[in-house]
């Protein structure tokens, strides 16, 4: 009996559309991913087992370095960008720092704030490029009653008046704590009582209440 | 499209004049290209969400200056705990006996059992107050409000020490009872 002729198939696989949508994938991964935040100020967050990501609009960033130097910055996105020009402008008439519009204007492209009231004009004429956490000096907050934070705090509640504000805290792991007691304190001196810290995620430890309550559904989550 | 010439290696017969010259074929094997693409694409992935920060929040009090409005906490239900330098962990409960006798030393990893023993042979007043000292950093700080989480305390104060009790903790931390003032004017 004859066997019928099967025509020998390659086994070899195009591997170019494969080779497409992998390229394609990594191309979008690339392109969506936000690149990282100033690096001028490096911080070491801790870490907390919530799982809320922290907002990304209508954000005033109060960032607390590990030489417990403070610096006060916002979102990247336009509307951000001019409240911290409202910001600016209502700390300057408070305080009649007399700063010219153009130092405003300038000081808003900074990408922080981070020098006591009365050296802001310097802040204004460096580079941005120049700005880093040893560069400037951080905002002055020296004990509870002398303590700047409590004026830009002022002026983010005047330039968020009526609006809803984000306030997270970026503190550094060694930061220690008389840092963020009087940026709490300025902040309750503001009546700004609700606010964020930014965490880095870690798992909830097996065998605590959080982790037994989420198995069982009674709990949501930690936020 | 990228198949340029699929028929070079087969068995394709020649004319009997034609030289043999031999046909390259023009294929490229692509795989380790898609294994690259991969690769970088779980690279992108395992790094981006990585670093993706969570934000913890906290609710603070408002000031009140009038006594009655103030938060009165019952002395037996509530758990101090105390942070002081180089994460040094001290906890007491109800209110500080004055010789410090209730006064103990613990830990990160031990302090969550303490929470919940307390916390289960106590009512629903059960409050945990938490009062960092001026030597302790701000990682303690967020880890006892993320171990207020994983406990489940719902009432929790972040609240300023007192001379005593700063006073305390500095002298069980090994420091010299003469170099903490009597009474600490300048300590807030």
């Amino acid at each position: 009996m004859a066997r019928p002729k099967i025509p020998r198939k390659s086994t070899n696989v195009d591997m170019t559309a494969m080779c497409d949508v992998a390229f394609l994938l990594l191309s979008f991964f690339i392109l969506t991913t936000k690149p990282k935040p100033s690096t001028a100020v490096p911080i070491d967050t801790p870490s907390s087992v919530v799982t809320k990501k922290a907002p990304e609009k209508d954000l005033v960033l109060i960032s607390l370095n590990k030489d417990n130097k403070i610096f006060l910055s916002t979102g990247d996105s336009k509307a951000d960008k001019d409240s911290k020009q409202a910001i600016i402008e209502s700390v300057n008439t408070n305080k009649n720092l007399g700063l010219t519009p153009t130092e405003i204007a300038l000081l808003t492209k900074a990408p922080f704030i981070g020098v006591p009231l009365a050296q802001l004009k310097q802040q204004a004429k460096m580079s941005p490029d120049d700005m880093n956490a040893t560069t400037l000096s951080g905002i002055l907050v020296k004990d509870s009653t002398d303590n700047e934070m409590v004026d830009w705090l002022r002026g983010v509640k005047d330039a968020y008046a009526g609006r809803q504000v984000n306030i997270l805290l970026k503190g550094d792991n060694v930061a220690k704590y008389p840092g963020f007691k009087y940026i709490l304190a300025a902040l309750k001196k503001n009546d700004l009582l609700k606010f964020q810290m930014i965490t880095n995620p870690s798992a909830i430890p097996a065998g605590s209440v959080l982790y037994v309550g989420i198995k069982n559904g009674t709990i949501k989550s930690a936020d | 499209m990228a198949e340029m010439d699929t028929s070079s290696g087969g068995g394709h017969k020649k004319g009997p004049g034609v030289k043999k010259g031999k046909k390259m074929s023009t294929r490229v094997d692509l795989t380790p290209m898609v294994d690259l693409g991969f690769l970088l694409i779980t690279f992108f992935i395992f790094t981006t969400t990585m670093s993706k920060p969570t934000a913890l929040k906290l609710n603070l009090p408002a000031d009140t200056k009038d006594p009655n409005q103030q938060n009165k906490l019952n002395d037996k239900s509530a758990l101090t705990i105390l942070l002081g330098k180089e994460n040094n962990v001290f906890y007491y409960e109800g209110q500080l006996s004055p010789n410090g006798a209730n006064f103990k030393a613990s830990n990160f990893k031990e302090i969550r059992d303490e929470i919940m023993q307390k916390k289960n042979n106590t009512d629903t007043t059960f409050m945990v107050i938490i009062k960092p000292n001026d030597e302790s950093n701000y990682k303690n700080v967020v880890d006892i409000l993320d171990e207020m989480k994983i406990t489940q305390v719902g009432r929790y104060a972040l609240v300023d020490i007192t001379p005593m009790e700063d006073q305390f903790v500095r002298i069980t931390e090994g420091e010299p009872a003469t170099a903490v003032p009597a009474a600490p004017a300048g300590k807030k």
